[in-house]
């Protein structure tokens, strides 16, 4: 474990690699090894870049880590794709667009499958997110899933996220609805030289309008595998980081962050106990026979679990 | 959570047919795999450093261009080289039946010809990876 932890510190590839394995897998030692990093973490930038199925998220990523690495900066990718409802396998695919810099030291790209989390997210994924921040990476890029309207954990995560819109998907009234189109921080309108991109960037600009707050987000042209409008997207991030950090805004955003995790953890900490317990399955019948509702169920297994406790 | 076995499906080589690539993928990924396909045209150099990023358990080869005698030892090679000595190689392809003794000898642990159920990979797989 102190090889691991040292090396992964120091950058190196393969104990970071291993160690991504450790918390991915909830594998024992997950808890140690994140006491260990955690106060290590909290430099890196974390950027979210989310949108659609085909809207070009990975080759859009692939495009800005070329333009940060240009800046001299090193980046941390992880690449959620879904897994199989009914086989629990995956292909993860993302990383294909961005196999040129497979050989680059300052990059490192790992891929994740959602094991049917919710959310566009892998669960461990804040858990990755740590492990290449104490590695040293100066951005982190976390590419979601594709997703539809509500998959909207990424704002939990990201100090800016990126939702890459393409023509060709719905009308004006898809551009109001509620769920990913609101936690925009920065709008990339990726295959912008196909016909619809300059309705869809009007559209977009007049929602805007109407967004109240202070902070409004910035909207771009991208064709992102010819490498166009790719300079002025970074740009626009960092000025929106920037914006976050001035408007005091940060600090609510890390503590929503926090909360977020520790409420995962907790979650999954009350399941674990619940479900160990001996009157869990009991109780599991009961209300399949409709002796108690659910909500008497879930009292009942609360008092197994103080008994437990005192 | 069980630990998945991630496979990381390679094509070294200069050769563009991924049809068998993709079937295999497919395969294992219906298996319950995580499998990462990285497309074709990849230097032996890509291919292992993909699969020490990605901690994979396995690695398949596939090569139809006829310099598997060359790509295929040279992956297992660099493997070695960057401690990772332990993923599992295997290969496919337009392979001579003349080359599989060779190419085991080098350290890939079976080689699949045309015509292979792709049962046969999977089981393999889930029986060789440590």
């Amino acid at each position: 474990m102190d090889d691991l932890i040292d090396g992964l510190l120091s950058g190196k590839v393969r104990p970071l690699a291993k160690a991504i394995t450790v918390v991915e897998n909830d594998q024992p030692g997950k808890r140690e090894l994140l006491k260990r990093i955690y106060p290590k973490t909290g430099n890196a930038y974390l950027l979210g870049i989310t949108g659609p199925p085909g809207a070009g998220k990975s080759t859009l990523t692939d495009k800005i880590i070329a333009n940060l690495r240009k800046q001299g900066k090193t980046v941390g990718v992880i690449a959620v794709d879904p897994s199989s409802p009914f086989s629990g396998g995956a292909i993860l695919g993302d990383r294909i667009r961005m196999q040129q810099h497979a050989l680059d030291d300052g990059v490192f790209i790992r891929s994740m499958a959602t094991r049917s989390n919710l959310g566009g997210v892998a669960k461990n994924t804040v858990d990755v997110i740590h492990l290449l921040d104490a590695s040293g990476k100066d951005v982190i890029i976390v590419e979601t899933v594709g997703v539809g309207q509500d998959e909207v954990d990424i704002v939990r995560i990201a100090q800016t996220t990126v939702v890459v819109m393409v023509p060709g998907l719905g009308d004006s009234v898809q551009i109001a609805k509620a769920g990913v189109m609101e936690i925009a921080d920065v709008f990339a309108v990726n295959k912008a030289d196909r016909d619809g991109a300059d309705k869809l960037f009007s559209e977009i600009r007049a929602m805007l309008d109407m967004v109240k707050g202070d902070i409004k987000p910035a909207i771009f042209k991208t064709v992102a595998v010819d490498d166009v409008g790719i300079e002025e997207l970074v740009q626009g991030i960092y000025a929106h980081g920037e914006r976050v950090v001035a408007s005091g805004l940060m600090e609510k955003k890390l503590a929503e962050k926090a909360e977020s995790e520790l409420r995962a953890y907790l979650i999954d900490n009350i399941m674990e106990r619940s479900t160990g317990l001996t009157i869990y399955d009991d109780v599991v019948k009961r209300v399949a026979a409709k002796e108690i509702t659910p909500m008497d169920g879930v009292e009942e297994i609360f008092a197994g679990l103080e008994m437990m406790a005192s | 959570m069980d630990k998945k076995i991630k496979v990381l499906i390679a094509k070294p080589g200069l050769d563009g047919h991924d049809r068998g690539a993709k079937v295999v993928s497919r395969a294992l990924r219906d298996a319950g795999m995580e499998v990462l396909y990285t497309g074709i045209r990849q230097t032996p150099e890509q291919i292992v450093a993909t699969a020490v990023q990605e901690d994979v358990d396995s690695i398949g080869l596939s090569c139809l261009s006829g310099a598997h005698n060359k790509l295929f030892p040279k992956v297992v090679n660099l493997l070695k080289e960057k401690g990772a000595g332990d993923v599992l190689v295997f290969g496919g392809g337009i392979i001579p039946n003349e080359d599989i003794q060779g190419l085991k000898d080098a350290g890939i642990s079976e080689i699949f010809l045309p015509g292979t159920s792709t049962e046969d990979t999977i089981e393999f797989i889930k029986n060789n990876v440590k």
